[in-house]
Parts: C-alpha cells; structure tokens; sequence
C-alpha cells in the first residue's frame, strides 16, 4: 500500500504569538517550528506502522518554501521513505489543498493521511478538500485506522460518541489522537533521513481567502480569590455577577 | 443564503441552530432570507422556524457520507453563501461545498462579518485573525457556543428537496455513545466540570460528577489524567483533545500548563480550583481558590443544590 502524508510545519506550542508587517503576518523570528502533531504522532506513524504490517511506501508531502525543509527531515527520521515539497509558500488552505491535490493526482496513492487541523491556523479543512478535489472519499477525525483487502476502518469522532465507519481505498482520512503513539526518531533514523530522497515541486495557486489583520486578546482582569472556607460564596458569584448559571 | 442542517430525532442539533441563527442574521444584513437544508426523518420544521428561517428544503434519505451531504448542500446553494456548525459534521462537509462552489472557506468563525471581514480563532484561542472572502460566495462554519440560538422566528415552510448526491462510499457500520446518560456532548456544553491529577485516583470523580450533576454541567478531565486512564479519551480538553468554548469552566486540581489553556481558554468564565497557589492556571481564571479540591468540591455541590431549593 502506497500512503501520502501530508506534514504540515507549526510553532512550537510555547512559541510566543506576535505579528509583524502591520499585524498582517504571524512574526516567526525566534519561534521553534515543529512538525504539527496531528500530523506526526497520529498520520505519520499510523501510516508507518500500516507500512511495517503489510509493505508499501510512506511518502510525506509538505507544501511550503525551504525554511519547512528541517520538519520534513523529521518526519523522514521517524521513518518516512521519501519526500515531497511543493515550493509554494501558502496563504490560505484552498492554496494548499489545490497544491495536494494536484501532486497526488494519478500517483496512485492508496490512502491519504492528514492531521485533523494544525495548531496555529486550527482551520481542518485542507483533507476535505483534497478528497473533493480528488474526487476520493473522506472521513474526518478518526481516532483508529485499520485496513484489510483494500478496505479501511476507520473510528472517527462523531457529536455524542464514536462511529466506526468503512470505505474503500483509495480515500482520504483525517488523523485524530488516539490513532497511533507519537514516535521518537532513533540515531540510525536520524543519520538515513539525510540521505532519504526529498524532491521539490514547482508550484502556484490563488487565494481565495485573506488575513486582513490579526490581533491578541484583551488581558484577563485578575483572579477573584475566593477563601476556601467560603467556597459557596463562589456559586453567589457565579450565579449574580458573572450570570453563568 | 443557505444553513446546513444536522438533524438527529427529526430536529436541528444545537450546533446547527446555532449555525441558522448565525444564517439569519447574516442574511438579514444583506437583504435577502435564510434557507435551510436538511436530509433524513423530519420533525415539523426541526425547529427552524423559530430561528427565522424562512424555508426548509428537506432531503428525504438520512446521509452519512460527508461527501454526500455536500453535494446536496452545494446543489442547494446554487449563487449563495452556506453557514455550518463547526462540529464534527460540519468539519467534514465544509471544504468540499468550498470546493464545488468554488467559495473561500472560513472555519471556526466567533462572530457576524463586519466591514468585508470574519473573524476567527487562531493559534489555538491565543490570538484572533480578521478574514476577508476573496471569492463572491463565502463558507463559514460557526465555531460551538459563539453565537446565540435565535427563538423569535415563526414557521419555516418545508419543501421536498432533491439532487444527485452519488452513491455512500463512506458507510457507517456501528455508533458507539461516549457521553454518560443525559450530558451534553463536550463541545457543545456550556457548563463543565473538570478535573486532574490533583484528585488523586479514578475512585475520588464521584465529588467532580457530583458537582456537574447538580450543576447539570459536562465532565472532562486533563491529558495526564486520560493518558493514565483514569478517564476516558473523550473528555480529554486541550491541546491534543477537543477544545471547549463553555459559558462557565470549573478545573479543580489541574495546573494549567499550556497545551490545556490550549483547549480551554475560550471559555467565559474560569474557575480554578487548586491546592497551590502558584499554579499558573490562576493567571488564566476570573475565580480562583486556593484549597483542597476533596473539600472545596462538596461545598460547591451543597451551595448549588442550596440555591435550586
């Protein structure tokens, strides 16, 4: 079985959230980029670990410019075989996921995997619009991924509970937690992954959305400490001031 | 303009209400009315009406397939923007209608457009961005307990609606119900409870599901807790587990570390509840109290109980 990652790179969650160029751009001097962890921990060692049960390739696919090279390393040090990157630095997730879509068409791959959002735009759109565009099946948030006889199983996260749901590869699925344990990479992983083929694409694809301006919330006011042994004076609060219950 | 629907019993889940108030008032701003399209056994109007929809298009077969209810949703749309809720279903369904009307796609939006831009979340509620729609029609989904469900509408006239959705290839074999009887689902609860490890063992969550009970709230708990299996994975909030947007969120012994304030700091108001008064969960929280959650807990749960009799 022949499976598509598609990595995405992120800041690290401790980053500190600032914007530049007239608070139109996120400001990434000094920020830690990581690969996104819905995409590492869950589709790309789910992905592996289909690999290791029943053969195939893992290739990942990243679109960005070249600063995103050393996430795309990572992933090859977890176990990736190859890697992709369309040299297109997107704005918006259409951007990306026409970018997807046009590599992956006719490549044959059986299965696509994709982390359910990234944690800085959190859009978790960039799956459903690459099996549409595709025309390939979806299913969104899965939280178990099993194939069988071209077949995949799949858990995902429903309103209220769990569904567990089949389709028929190939189709594209979104990885939520509970799909695989993150990985970390050994030395031999880490010193083959310099030498694992990673190809870049030309790119380009219109926008069809735009970040007028970003902004940071209002500071909290300060904590209203309430003394424990008037605990129930909390609920008077709760109840007259802040109006929640 | 057009709202996506998720029924279940024959009426529009509160996510999607939610997602044909936000239609309503959008459409009213721009001079035209809100139109609603549901798929499967309907109750009356699904309620609606009540929302101010003006009418219902009713699919008559129940969906499953994201990819199905999208075609349905995009035929419906044929020139008009589509709201949704930004849930589970609405995840799924939103990027393919942006595809097949080739409209920009929103998600997670907080509020109504203002001036040509929407605004959303980013950077997991540290930061908002203010969005502009660079194609004629625009999707939006509306982020759970954002928007206020409208309930001075009327009647919403239904129609029998058809269009070729394709076959299901997507098929749903089993639904397993993870929350416990009578809570409402997490993201979309407005009162929640949670707890970590500072409870100390699985055994002691009788004192946390006392409160929410008396409360009528939802439980949670914090990653280390799930990961342990003190709780099950589907109350994990947080970073990694599902992100919360609650009117009031009650933590009591969880510190506060920044993949959790990830997944809760869009709540309205914050209470914590912690035995050190160092932990940097009070720096996030509009309520604090410093003391033992086995003691602080209890004395909630009788005030409540105090003031509902």
């Amino acid at each position: 079985m022949n499976i598509l990652v598609c990595i995405s790179q992120a800041p690290d969650t401790t980053s500190r959230i600032a914007f530049t160029n007239g608070d139109k751009e996120f400001d990434t001097n000094g920020v830690q980029f990581i690969v996104n962890p819905y995409d590492e921990w869950y589709a790309l060692v789910r992905a592996l670990e289909l690999k290791e049960a029943g053969g195939g390739t893992v290739t990942t696919l990243t679109v960005g410019d070249a600063s995103t090279d050393p996430v795309i390393r990572k992933a090859l040090a977890i176990g990736a075989d190859a890697a992709v990157r369309v040299d297109f630095k997107p704005t918006d997730s259409m951007q990306t996921a026409r970018l997807i879509a046009a590599h992956a068409e006719g490549k044959g791959y059986d299965l696509i995997l994709c982390g359910k959002e990234t944690i800085d735009y959190n859009g978790s759109v960039v799956p459903g619009m690459v099996a549409a565009l595709l025309d390939l099946p979806y299913v969104a948030l899965g939280t178990k991924l099993e194939v069988a006889n071209g077949v995949a199983t799949v858990m995902r996260e429903v309103t209220g509970g769990e569904e567990e749901v089949e389709v028929t590869l190939p189709a594209v699925v979104s990885a939520a937690k509970g799909m695989a344990e993150q990985r970390i990479p050994n030395m031999r992983g880490i010193m083959s992954a310099r030498t694992k083929p990673l190809q870049v694409e030309a790119g380009a694809a219109d926008a069809a959305t735009v970040v007028r301006t970003f902004s940071l919330p209002e500071d909290k006011g300060s904590c209203k400490m309430i003394p424990a042994d008037q605990a129930e004076e909390l609920i008077r609060l709760l109840r007259e001031e802040a109006k929640v219950i | 303009m057009i709202a996506s629907i998720t029924l279940k019993d024959g009426l529009a889940t509160k996510g999607s209400l939610e997602a044909a108030s936000y239609a309503v008032a959008l459409a009213k701003a721009e001079g035209t009315e809100a139109v609603a399209v549901v798929h499967g056994p309907l109750k009356g109007d699904g309620g609606l009406g009540a929302t101010g929809i003006a009418k219902v298009l009713h699919y008559a077969d129940e969906l499953q397939d994201a990819g199905q209810i999208a075609k349905l949703v995009a035929a419906a749309a044929s020139g008009s923007s589509v709201i949704l809720a930004h849930d589970a279903v609405g995840r799924a369904v939103a990027p393919a209608v942006a595809v097949h009307l080739n409209a920009g796609l929103v998600s997670g939006v907080t509020e109504l457009p203002s001036s040509g831009a929407v605004r959303r979340n980013v950077f997991s509620g540290k930061a908002m961005a203010d969005v502009e729609v660079a194609t004629g029609k625009a999707v939006y989904t509306v982020t759970p307990n954002t928007f206020p469900v409208a309930a001075d509408g009327g009647v919403a006239a239904v129609e029998a609606f058809q269009a070729e959705v394709g076959e299901a290839r997507v098929k749903v074999k089993a639904f397993h119900a993870s929350s416990a009887d009578g809570q409402v689902p997490l993201p979309e609860a407005e009162l929640v409870v949670s707890a970590g490890r500072g409870l100390k063992g699985p055994e002691n969550w009788g004192i946390v599901e006392d409160l929410a009970s008396a409360l009528g709230a939802t439980t949670a708990c914090s990653r280390p807790v799930a990961d342990i299996g003190w709780r099950p994975h589907h109350e994990h909030v947080g970073q990694t587990g599902v992100a919360i947007r609650p009117n009031l969120y009650i933590a009591a012994g969880i510190s506060g570390a920044i993949q959790h304030l990830a997944g809760v700091n869009q709540s309205k108001v914050i209470v914590v509840i912690n035995t050190d008064p160092e932990a940097p969960f009070f720096k996030a929280a509009d309520y604090g109290i410093v003391g033992d959650a086995f003691e602080v807990l209890p004395k909630l749960t009788a005030a409540v109980k105090a003031l509902e009799a």
